[in-house]
């Protein structure tokens, strides 16, 4: 297949767009320490990124199937672990929660691919801080360690809940875990929040400052809009939990009393006095409810790009697509109530937090308007990306429908903290990221690596997940509805769930296909890093710059030649044109709209 | 590969709409004065996202098919959207999402802003690591004093709420483990908690409200349906958060009289 390299204009690279030198020049390393460990290349650390998220995930996985197996058979004793208390299911709850949102959604879509391909695709060598870079990669993998040593610690790790609400979360005496290992849990937390600050600030400053010349914002790919918004709500939300991370661990070590009332736990007083359970939840939801949209937003940037690559179209409505994430940007900071209509919050705050949040699913609908209308028309290609692509589609919508329930307080008040609710947003940001995920590892693999993915598994792997998912997913929300509450390690106390059992034997069975399933994409990952056959330059025919540089890319990714843009991002089948799609940095081309 | 996504897509959307109209699992049976309310606005916000649901699928199974590479012998359609469209669709979607949540504003107010009347039974209810206990005012309708310092959770009953036996008030308070009230007559909950946060969940009461520490919460039902039912902690709570159970009992008001009665009688 035709490559799009050498297809257009190039200029020299000591300067960039605003004519200042280009500061962030730095000259390719030697030896494996610099080169492959503490990196200053972004694509180093964006690999580095996604194999952090690809442990982190395995660890996640691992943990809920944990879980799966406990609800079923409570009294089951696996070998290696021993039996699974009711509170070693909590921990299991925790962790499983907590690293699959910090070390999996945020930092696969954003920490990995956001570093790799943002300054390729706008054109830029680099990221304009490659040190800050390199610290928010180590940052972040501190953290990881720190989390996985929570485990570790006298008395395990927390059984809080990811969403860790106080007083259980405040106080040493609330539960075993509570101890060091919440402390721990917490200052995982808190570092996390560091290194993603760092990132967002290099995201953002890139995105400003480094595009190539003539790539204007409304000629950036969707993709980088989507990191683009995604690092701006990164930069606001995760300076709020840093803070009440700190608070947190003041109120468990230093006698304050920011989120903890008079109360006492086991009949002993704790000593606090006067502070607000409330509080935390507003701090962590207030974080919370973006990171809904850190995770999800990258993979509608790449669900946009990927469906007008496959269907050879320009994407449907590139501004409404812009508009669309900027508005759930914007948005994403004004619904974080709507997790709080029974936390004992006004009722009339509630109210208005819920006619936010349904103003939410607007922007969200015309997303799913527009890949619709982006496929109607196409001569769609069936390669691995694009099937991910269509199931994102498919989940997005499946996940997109049960919020409206949860987001009506008079609904809620039934769903609210009953199995409807992880259904809804394991869906929505659970899996329907990862497909993202999946789609984007399937269409940059042959540029990151040079070689490209076995279709065969790809296809068995798209398979087994999306029929896997809907499986393991839909029967929640039956279960949710039926009154199963989340967060319940024996359905034996309570009478009426025993008659779900049967339902939840099959989520079960389900769960160990899916993940199984997972087993295709593992081999198939690492196989064809080495044995895969090796990629052209443009071998699925896209418009993006980063298809006009060599695979893999140079230290400096255009081999000393900055691109200049004439055109869109999405460029495909116009009328006029020698071949079906037209590069970026191709001479400009005057098509009829 | 276009037709094995369409019936891939179209199979998984028939068979999880299948589960949902045949009401499989569904709701359990309302059994207060709200519950027909609720359960009225869930099932028109059912029809209306099933409706989408089976319609955005539908066409996404439908148009992989039809627009499969090799499929349409027609030239791509070479376009960038139209803002007509676009307006549209964001129009009717504002209207749909928003207009539906505004309907529910009665149903809310009457939950949630409206206070109990003057003649509902007042109970307050302590939710503590790992139990739910009920509190009734006796005869002089005052609740006594309690003291976060005498409670006592091992010893149960009026020492775990940490009544306080100085107090004139507390002297006819009627402390339980099982809630009790009468049919047909409206319940004004106290929700409080002694520890961590839990929460009061009575599925068929359509009733579900966080107990905070620090907070007393006051919500109200009205129960039309004599009988038993399970009393749920819906709010993680600790490691007993599964067997944090209790029962709600709704009598006739004749047995609720006497049953209280019983209960004040004890205490002389």
């Amino acid at each position: 297949m035709a490559g799009g390299t050498g297809g257009g204009e190039t200029i020299t690279m000591a300067t960039h767009e605003s004519g200042l030198p280009a500061v962030h020049e730095h000259a390719a390393p030697q030896g494996f320490i610099r080169k492959w460990v503490f990196s200053l290349d972004h694509k180093v650390i964006g690999l580095q990124y996604y194999f952090l998220a690809l442990a982190a995930v395995f660890v996640g996985m691992f943990l809920s199937l944990l879980m799966r197996i406990h609800l079923i058979w409570p009294a089951a004793t696996l070998p290696l672990l021993g039996d699974i208390k009711p509170e070693t299911y909590l921990t299991l709850v925790t962790m499983h929660g907590t690293i699959m949102v910090f070390f999996v959604l945020t930092t696969a879509p954003q920490g990995g691919f956001g570093n790799y391909f943002l300054p390729i695709q706008i054109g830029a060598p680099d990221m304009a801080f490659p040190v800050l870079n390199m610290l928010s990669f180590w940052t972040t993998f501190l953290g990881f360690i720190v989390m996985i040593a929570a485990f570790f610690v006298a008395g395990g790790a927390p059984l809080h809940g990811w969403t860790g609400y106080a007083p259980l979360s405040a106080v040493q005496s609330a539960g075993p875990g509570e101890g060091l290992g919440a402390d721990l849990w917490i200052i995982s937390i808190a570092i996390f929040c560091i290194g993603a600050l760092m990132g967002a600030l290099n995201f953002i400053t890139t995105t400003l400052d480094m595009r190539a010349k003539g790539m204007t914002l409304m000629r950036m790919p969707l993709t980088c809009w989507a990191w683009f918004v995604t690092a701006i709500l990164g930069l606001l939300a995760f300076g709020v939990l840093l803070s009440a991370g700190i608070l947190l661990l003041m109120d468990r070590n230093l006698g304050t009393s920011f989120f903890v009332p008079l109360i006492t736990v086991n009949g002993q007083l704790t000593g606090h006095k006067g502070g607000s359970p409330l509080l935390w939840q507003h701090l962590f939801w207030f974080f919370g409810h973006p990171e809904v949209y850190i995770a999800i937003l990258p993979a509608m940037g790449m669900c946009s790009q990927l469906l007008s690559v496959f269907s050879r179209k320009p994407i449907f409505g590139y501004k409404a697509m812009v508009y669309a994430i900027l508005g759930i940007g914007f948005l994403g900071f004004m619904v974080w109530g709507h997790h709080m209509f029974m936390s004992g919050m006004s009722p009339y705050t509630a109210f208005a937090f819920s006619i936010m949040t349904m103003g939410i699913g607007v922007p969200s609908a015309i997303k799913t308007f527009n890949w619709l209308g982006t496929l109607w028309g196409g001569r769609i290609r069936f390669a691995s990306p694009m099937l991910f692509a269509i199931g994102f589609v498919s989940l997005f919508v499946s996940g997109g429908i049960s919020g409206p329930f949860l987001a009506q307080p008079v609904l809620d008040i039934q769903l609210h903290d009953t199995a409807f609710v992880p259904a809804h947003f394991h869906l929505i940001m659970g899996v329907a990221s990862i497909f993202g995920i999946f789609a984007a590892t399937y269409y940059w693999f042959p540029k990151m690596f040079g070689r490209m993915m076995n279709e065969t598994l790809a296809r068995w792997h798209f398979f087994i997940s999306l029929i896997g998912t809907y499986a393991v997913f839909m029967p929640m929300h039956y279960a949710g509805m039926a009154g199963q509450p989340r967060r319940y390690s024996q359905f034996t106390e309570v009478h009426y769930l025993a008659s779900l059992i049967p339902l939840n034997k099959f989520i079960t069975f389900a769960a160990f296909v899916t993940i199984a399933g997972q087993l295709f994409f593992v081999v198939n990952l690492f196989w064809s890093m080495f044995k895969g056959p090796k990629a052209s330059d443009n071998p699925w025919e896209a418009t993006t710059l980063e298809w006009t540089t060599a695979t893999p890319p140079p230290h400096d990714n255009f081999g000393g030649k900055t691109p200049v843009v004439h055109n869109g991002p999405y460029e495909y089948n116009v009328p006029g044109a020698p071949r079906d799609y037209v590069m970026q940095n191709d001479p400009e081309i005057k098509a009829a709209h | 590969m276009g037709l094995i996504l369409l019936v891939v897509i179209w199979l998984i959307t028939l068979i999880s709409t299948y589960f949902f109209v045949a009401k499989t699992w569904w709701l359990p049976a309302g059994a207060s004065a709200a519950a027909a309310g609720i359960d009225h606005h869930f099932t028109t916000t059912y029809i209306l996202m099933g409706i989408v649901f089976v319609a955005a699928q539908l066409a996404l199974g439908f148009f992989v098919w039809k627009y499969r590479e090799g499929g349409s012998p027609s030239k791509v359609h070479y376009s960038h959207g139209n803002a007509g469209l676009e307006i549209v669709w964001t129009l009717l979607t504002t209207v749909l999402f928003v207009g539906l949540n505004l309907a529910t504003y009665p149903l809310w107010s009457a939950e949630r802003f409206n206070a109990a009347g003057p003649s509902a039974i007042p109970v307050e209810v302590t939710g503590m690591q790992f139990a739910w206990y009920f509190r009734y005012p006796g005869p002089d309708g005052k609740f006594g004093a309690t003291k976060p310092e005498l409670e006592d959770a091992s010893a149960g009953g009026e020492a775990a709420l940490g009544l306080d036996p100085k107090d004139p008030a507390s002297k006819d308070d009627v402390v339980t483990g099982t809630m009790v009230v009468p049919v047909n007559r409206e319940v004004e909950v106290i929700l409080r908690a002694h520890d961590v946060i839990h929460s009061f969940f009575i599925p068929q009461m359509r009733f579900k409200q966080d107990a905070v520490p620090g907070l007393a919460i006051h919500m109200h039902f009205t129960p039309i349906q004599t009988g038993d039912y399970e009393i749920l902690c819906a709010e993680l709570c600790g490691l007993g958060h599964y067997k944090m159970h209790g029962m709600l009992k709704v009598v006739s008001q004749e047995e609720f009289d006497k049953w209280l009665a019983a209960r004040e009688a004890e205490k002389q």
